[in-house]
């Protein structure tokens, strides 16, 4: 043995991958790889997809390729054997912007068909029929006959021309795969007027949505932290709202706030509270003016704000409740001793012991509320002054049909949250660690 | 005597009072559908003069007297009767005197019984500042209970009561959510024969049922290997995928649907349940993975290393050690996917036109038109909402352990 091999013996354990974690290493691969595979393809590739649809001026309609469309007719009408027909193939083109280039028609000729004149740009190989066609331009229409004469067997079958159904090719412009780039449907966006109104109420959304959420939560985990009979029951139903599936709920509000006959106009109203129903969610804003300064209420926003709060207070409860039941109890019975007030004690020790998990459910609620679209699609549509970001990218992209200004918008989507997601991981705390 | 201590007392029945009040006469008009006005006035002064006795009387209780909150509620009684001159709600006797007598007994025994919880160590002398607060506390709880009661139940309870009304009932009193016995059971449940007979919703149920169970499985299928990667198999990268996985969960939704509405009618896989069953999986193993690996981490790793000693391969030891041990990790998990899947709405809404294959959301969906009466739109709601509240209530251990181990999957 040479001087070099037993050398790196004393220089402690080895480096590098040996045979054993190597195997492990391609295991740990091969098993994560369907995950990898599954999430590349439907949430990294569309991702990605979704920028290069943003830059294309891509409407819903154009998702169907132009294609020729073609109907297969007998003309004439032959009754006995040895009489002559037509064969007519009718052949359009789908798109009336887009030309189709290196058109070929190919079918097989019905049985009994005996073909006597062919249009030059056919061919025939034994029964089979192949019409070369060529670029045919958008909007063009045309047709091809086929003279012939009929036998016995084709009189006596019924419809023979639909035995086999003529297929054409040919290739278009696709307008997702070419290479025409535009910046039509950002400049469109931005120039809109509502955009910046858009994001001012995707904001108030956002914030208010999260913080209601907090504060309900904070507020049901303080009554459920000390054992009653009949908590374990108040647990449960605190969580409905959260379980429940969201068209469930949000239609049940919608029936609810209905201003014409949903319960709570009517008890409004019936009692005196208010002279007319309020349209909870139809009405954009309420005037009323402060020391002679006029303002405005968003009724139908700050409803949709207290939807989000409670649908989403169950969480955050949750999430409390448990970081509360973990706090040692050692220091609430020294206060206790000291004279420390019920007040003193939850806001010098609760609440600074609960600052990591409620600064860690701000952040992430923020997210999520911030991608939301089911909520107040359901509840308002987006109208009455309650369009967010991720409601005009369905605006934009499905009520107008034009994908490509949809996904400008869900570009914004992506580069606002990317920028929270940056700022929050740099100023998050981490001891809680999720 | 302190004014103080006997401000605090009074607002305290006052508060009760008229938090009683409007709570009982709001649901005795939705009970009964008469339209009850609480008298807020007459049963604030009846809660404060209530309070006041109650303190008043607290020390002779002890010196073997009538206990004090037996003066309470008659004073709540009395001054309340006489101050809304007999009518509390504001209706005449003869509407529905049953549910009157009922509602007044309990609004009687509600603020009885919270003036007691709350003031139970007041005293009309001076009291510290921990005493006060103690008091105030007892205060914002009871209120909290009630608030937060009735902000969750009353949506639910309008959801279930429109869907067992008709139509014609529904116009003519849009308080009135009681149970019509009248009508007898088939009249009650009649939308939701409809439902299923000419809706189709017993074929969406099963729909539904199919793809959250199919997601389920498949989410299981792809997820537990590679949590198990994560957590026990060294390889470079793992510490930045472990934390990676989080970050797909951020990822919005609508964002993917635009490319994948564009791709899908492509491939012609947009209106077909194979391509709700490409995405859920793929919204679901993110939040899967990190909640399995989570547990595999704290499971000891010894008894695995014994399964390799004794000759078992890694399959071997996933099957028949691993998995075994982390059954409830696997109920929560699934459980929880299973919640996402049943309840998914966007996708299901942008791919799905067939009425033959839509999901229970997406044919509730369909219901919200003007043609459709609204206690059908009730009914396919509480349709879609019973067997995952169902599941909810059943599985309750196993679900709030999956809410809180995938955190905040929105």
């Amino acid at each position: 043995m040479s001087a070099e091999s037993r050398q790196p013996v004393s220089e402690g354990p080895p480096k590098g991958i040996g045979p054993m974690q190597r195997r492990e290493m391609w295991l740990a691969y091969l098993m994560l790889a369907p995950t990898f595979i599954i999430i590349l393809l439907i949430v990294a590739g569309p991702l990605l997809a979704n920028f290069w649809i943003s830059v294309k001026p891509v409407q819903l309609g154009d998702l169907r390729p132009p294609a020729v469309l073609v109907n297969e007719r007998l003309r004439g009408s032959p009754e006995a054997a040895g009489d002559s027909a037509t064969l007519e193939y009718r052949l359009r083109n789908s798109s009336r912007d887009e030309e189709i280039r290196d058109v070929v028609l190919k079918d097989e000729v019905p049985a009994g068909f005996t073909v006597t004149g062919l249009p030059e740009v056919c061919e025939l190989s034994g029964s089979m029929l192949s019409c070369t066609i060529g670029t045919v331009e958008p909007g063009w229409r045309d047709r091809l006959r086929l003279e012939g004469t009929v036998s016995e067997a084709f009189l006596a079958a019924s419809r023979p021309e639909r035995a086999s159904t003529p297929e054409v090719s040919g290739e278009a412009n696709n307008v997702l795969t070419n290479f025409e780039f535009t910046l039509e449907n950002f400049s469109r966006i931005f120039n809109a007027d509502e955009f910046w109104s858009v994001l001012r109420v995707t904001f108030y959304y956002t914030i208010f949505g999260t913080g209601g959420a907090l504060v309900l939560g904070l507020f049901a985990a303080q009554l459920l932290h000390t054992s009653f009979p009949g908590r374990g029951f108040l647990r449960g139903l605190f969580l409905f709202p959260y379980v429940s599936p969201v068209i469930a709920v949000a239609f049940t509000w919608v029936v609810l706030f209905d201003p014409f006959s949903g319960t709570l106009n009517a008890l409004l109203t019936k009692m005196g509270v208010v002279s007319d129903p309020i349209n909870f969610f139809g009405q954009r804003a309420i005037e009323f003016s402060l020391f002679g300064i006029p303002l405005e209420f968003p009724l139908a926003l700050t409803t949709v704000i207290a939807f989000e709060a409670w649908r989403y207070f169950p969480l955050s409860f949750l999430f409390i409740l448990a970081r509360m039941q973990s706090i040692n109890t050692d220091m609430y019975e020294a206060a206790e001793m000291d004279g420390a007030t019920p007040m003193q004690q939850f806001w010098y020790l609760s609440l600074p012991q609960l600052m990591g998990i409620l600064s860690v459910l701000f952040l992430l609620r923020f997210i999520w509320t911030f991608n939301k679209f089911d909520d107040i699609f359901l509840l308002t549509g987006g109208n009455a002054g309650t369009r967010t970001l991720t409601v005009d990218v369905y605006e934009q992209g499905f009520a107008l049909s034009n994908l490509g200004a949809g996904a400008a918008v869900a570009v914004v989507v992506f580069v606002v949250l990317v920028t929270f997601a940056t700022l929050f991981i740099r100023f998050s705390p981490k001891e809680e660690g999720l | 005597m302190r004014p103080a201590s006997i401000l605090l007392t009074a607002v305290t029945g006052l508060l009760w009072g008229v938090t009683a009040m409007v709570v009982i006469g709001v649901t005795l008009t939705l009970i009964t559908g008469e339209v009850a006005l609480p008298q807020a006035t007459a049963a604030g002064l009846a809660g404060l003069l209530g309070a006041l006795v109650f303190v008043w009387r607290r020390p002779a209780a002890g010196a073997g007297g009538a206990p004090a909150w037996s003066y309470c509620a008659v004073v709540v009684f009395l001054v309340l009767m006489l101050a809304s001159f007999a009518a509390p709600f504001s209706l005449p006797l003869s509407a529905a005197p049953v549910w009157q007598g009922l509602a007044l007994i309990v609004f009687i025994a509600g603020v009885t019984a919270a003036i007691r919880l709350c003031l139970s160590d007041a005293r009309f002398d001076a009291m510290s500042r921990y005493e006060r607060e103690v008091i105030y506390i007892r205060i914002a709880r009871g209120i909290g209970f009630v608030v937060f009661t009735i902000i969750v139940a009353l949506p639910f309870y309008v959801m279930v009561m429109t869907s067992l009304k008709s139509q014609q009932a529904l116009l003519a009193n849009p308080l009135d959510l009681s149970i019509d016995v009248s009508q007898g059971l088939s009249g009650l449940v009649r939308s939701y024969v409809e439902l299923f007979t000419q809706f189709n919703f017993g074929r969406y149920l099963m729909v539904s049922a199919f793809v959250s169970v199919a997601t389920v499985v498949l989410t299981l299928l792809l997820s537990v290997p590679g949590a198990y990667a994560v957590s026990r198999l060294r390889f470079p990268g793992q510490a930045l995928l472990a934390r990676s996985v989080l970050l797909i969960y951020m990822v919005p939704a609508i964002v993917l649907v635009i490319p994948l509405y564009a791709v899908f009618s492509q491939m012609g896989l947009r209106n077909t349940l194979t391509g709700l069953l490409i995405v859920y999986p793929a919204t679901t193993i993110p939040v899967a993975l990190y909640m399995l690996q989570g547990y595999f981490r704290g499971l000891p790793a010894e008894l695995e290393e014994a399964g390799l000693m004794d000759g078992l391969s890694r399959i071997g030891v996933i099957l028949k050690i691993t998995l075994p041990l982390s059954l409830p990790a696997l109920a929560s998990v699934s459980l929880y996917v299973f919640m996402i899947a049943w309840n998914e709405f966007l996708f299901a809404f942008m791919f799905l036109d067939n009425p033959d294959i839509f999901t229970l959301s997406r044919g509730v969906v369909s219901l919200n038109s003007s043609e459709v009466p609204r206690q059908h739109l009730m009914a396919g709601a509480v349709i879609a909402t019973v067997p995952v509240l169902f599941i909810f209530l059943w599985f309750e251990r196993f679900l709030v352990q999956g809410l809180t181990a995938g955190s905040v999957k929105g």
